[in-house]
C-alpha cells in the first residue's frame, strides 16, 4: 500500500508540510517495498485556484491509499473520498515521523475537511 | 457615450466621482454599479425600485447512471470545476465559469447545464438617473457574468456611467471593455502610485483613452502628479482632501448637493468628459 505524505523536500527527514493543495511536493511511500518517490506540486503551488482538487488528482494518480498531511480544505477532501483515498491529519514535523505515526495506528482517519478553503 | 471609472487602489474615490458626475451631467443618463461585491451607489442616489432581475450562470449536473469516468470533462475544465478519474465525476460549481464546454465533450452526453443563482441586477430611478446595481450573492465567487448581465441592461440611446470594482483584474476588465473612455481615480499617496500605474498599464493594453481624476490632494505628495506629467496622462479633475466631503460621503449625500462649491468642479469634469467622449483626450 501507498502513502501520501506532503512536503517540501525530497526525502523522509525533510518536514511534513501542513497545506495540503498547495503542498510543494509529495512523497509517495510505499509500505511494501519501502521505498518511495517524489511527485512535484509546483504547478498547483501557484495555481490561482483549484490547486486543492488538482493536487488530489496526482495524489489519486500516484496509486497512493492514504494521505497523510497538516490540514485539508473540503474540494479536495471531496475529491480524496471519491478516489477512496483515505485522509489522515497529522502535526508530525517530519515525513519520517509521520509515517511512523501512521505505522503504530496513532492517526485517526479524518471525517470531514478540516479547514475551509484558501486557509493558508 | 459609455464612461468608466476605475482605479488600481481602492478607496479612492470611485464611487464618490460616479455619483457626483452623474449628476453634475444634469441629463438623463444611466449608471451601472459595477462594484458587484460591495454595491453602494445606490446609497447617494435614493430613488424607487423598477424592479430586479434574478441573474444565473448554466453549471454542469452529471448524470451518474450514463457516467462512464471516462475523464474527457475534467480534461476539458481550465478551473478544475469538474473532475473524474476512476471515479464517476465530481462538480465544484463555485470554480465554474459557465463555458458549457464539459457538456459538449462528455461521450456519454452524461452532462447537461443548469441555471445556478449568482446575483441579481436591481434597477432604481432617481431623478434623471437610471440606476442598475449589480449585487452578488453572498458566497459566490464569479463577478464577470454577473457584470456582463448588468451591461446588458444597458440601453445603448442613453449615456452610461460605469461605476468599476477596484483592482485590475477580470471583474474591472468585464466593466470596462467596451469603454470609450475610462478615468482613473487615484489618490496622491505611494499606494495610490503604485495602483494607479498598474491601472494605466490595463487601460493602454485594452487601448481605451482615459484620464486620471486625482482626489484628496493636499494629502500625500507629488508624485502622482510627477509620473502623469512624465507619462503625459491628463489629470482632468483634483478634489482637495476636505473633511468636509468626507463627512457628507459618510452621511450618504452627494457633494455637489451638500456642498455647492464643489459643482462646478464636477460640471468642468462632465464637459472634458463629453469633449474627450466624442473624439479627444487620452
Amino acid at each position: 500500500m501507498k502513502i501520501a505524505f506532503t512536503t517540501s523536500g525530497s526525502d523522509l527527514s525533510a518536514p511534513l508540510d501542513s497545506r495540503f493543495g498547495r503542498a510543494p511536493k509529495f512523497l509517495v511511500y510505499d509500505l511494501d517495498s519501502e521505498s518511495f518517490e517524489v511527485i512535484d506540486n509546483q504547478q498547483n503551488l501557484n495555481a490561482a485556484q483549484g490547486a486543492g482538487i488538482q493536487s488530489a488528482e496526482a495524489v489519486a494518480r500516484s496509486g497512493a491509499k492514504a494521505l497523510v498531511s497538516g490540514h485539508c480544505g473540503p474540494n479536495a477532501f471531496r475529491v480524496l473520498v471519491a478516489a477512496g483515498i483515505k485522509i489522515y491529519n497529522s502535526d508530525a514535523t517530519t515525513v519520517a515521523e509521520a509515517l511512523e505515526q501512521f505505522r503504530s495506528g496513532k492517526l485517526k482517519e479524518a471525517g470531514n475537511a478540516d479547514v475551509e478553503g484558501h486557509w493558508g | 457615450m459609455m464612461l468608466a471609472i476605475a482605479s488600481g487602489k481602492g478607496g479612492t474615490g470611485k464611487t464618490t466621482v460616479a455619483v457626483n458626475l452623474a449628476h453634475a451631467f444634469g441629463r438623463p443618463l444611466q449608471l451601472l454599479d459595477c462594484d458587484v461585491e460591495e454595491p453602494n451607489g445606490q446609497l447617494f442616489l435614493p430613488g424607487d425600485a423598477l424592479g430586479e432581475e434574478i441573474v444565473t450562470i448554466p453549471v454542469p449536473q452529471v448524470d451518474e447512471s450514463l457516467c462512464d469516468s471516462c475523464g474527457e470533462c475534467g480534461r476539458f475544465c481550465a478551473y478544475h470545476a469538474i473532475v473524474s478519474f476512476g471515479a464517476k465525476a465530481l462538480v465544484f460549481a463555485e470554480m465554474c465559469h459557465g463555458c458549457g464546454g464539459c457538456a459538449k465533450v462528455c461521450p456519454q452526453k452524461a452532462i447537461r447545464e443548469i441555471p445556478k443563482r449568482i446575483g441579481v441586477v436591481e434597477k432604481r430611478k432617481s431623478g434623471d438617473i437610471v440606476l442598475l446595481t449589480g449585487r452578488l450573492d453572498v458566497g459566490q465567487a464569479m463577478a464577470p457574468p454577473l457584470i456582463r448581465a448588468v451591461k446588458e441592461c444597458l440601453n445603448q440611446n442613453m449615456p452610461a456611467i460605469l461605476d468599476a470594482p477596484p483592482g485590475t483584474s477580470c471583474p474591472v476588465i468585464v466593466t470596462i471593455r467596451g469603454a470609450d473612455f475610462v478615468l482613473l481615480v487615484t489618490e496622491p499617496t505611494p499606494f495610490g502610485l503604485h495602483d494607479l500605474k498598474l491601472a494605466v498599464d490595463m487601460v493602454r493594453e485594452l487601448r481605451i483613452p482615459f484620464g486620471v481624476v486625482v482626489n484628496r490632494v493636499g494629502s500625500g505628495d507629488d508624485r502622482v502628479h510627477v509620473y502623469c506629467r512624465r507619462e503625459n496622462v491628463p489629470i482632468l479633475a483634483e478634489i482637495p482632501d476636505d473633511r468636509r466631503i468626507a463627512e457628507a460621503y459618510s452621511r450618504g449625500n452627494l457633494i455637489v448637493e451638500a456642498l455647492p462649491e464643489y459643482r462646478d468642479l464636477f460640471a468642468d469634469l462632465a464637459k472634458k468628459l463629453l469633449k474627450a467622449g466624442n473624439g479627444g483626450g487620452g
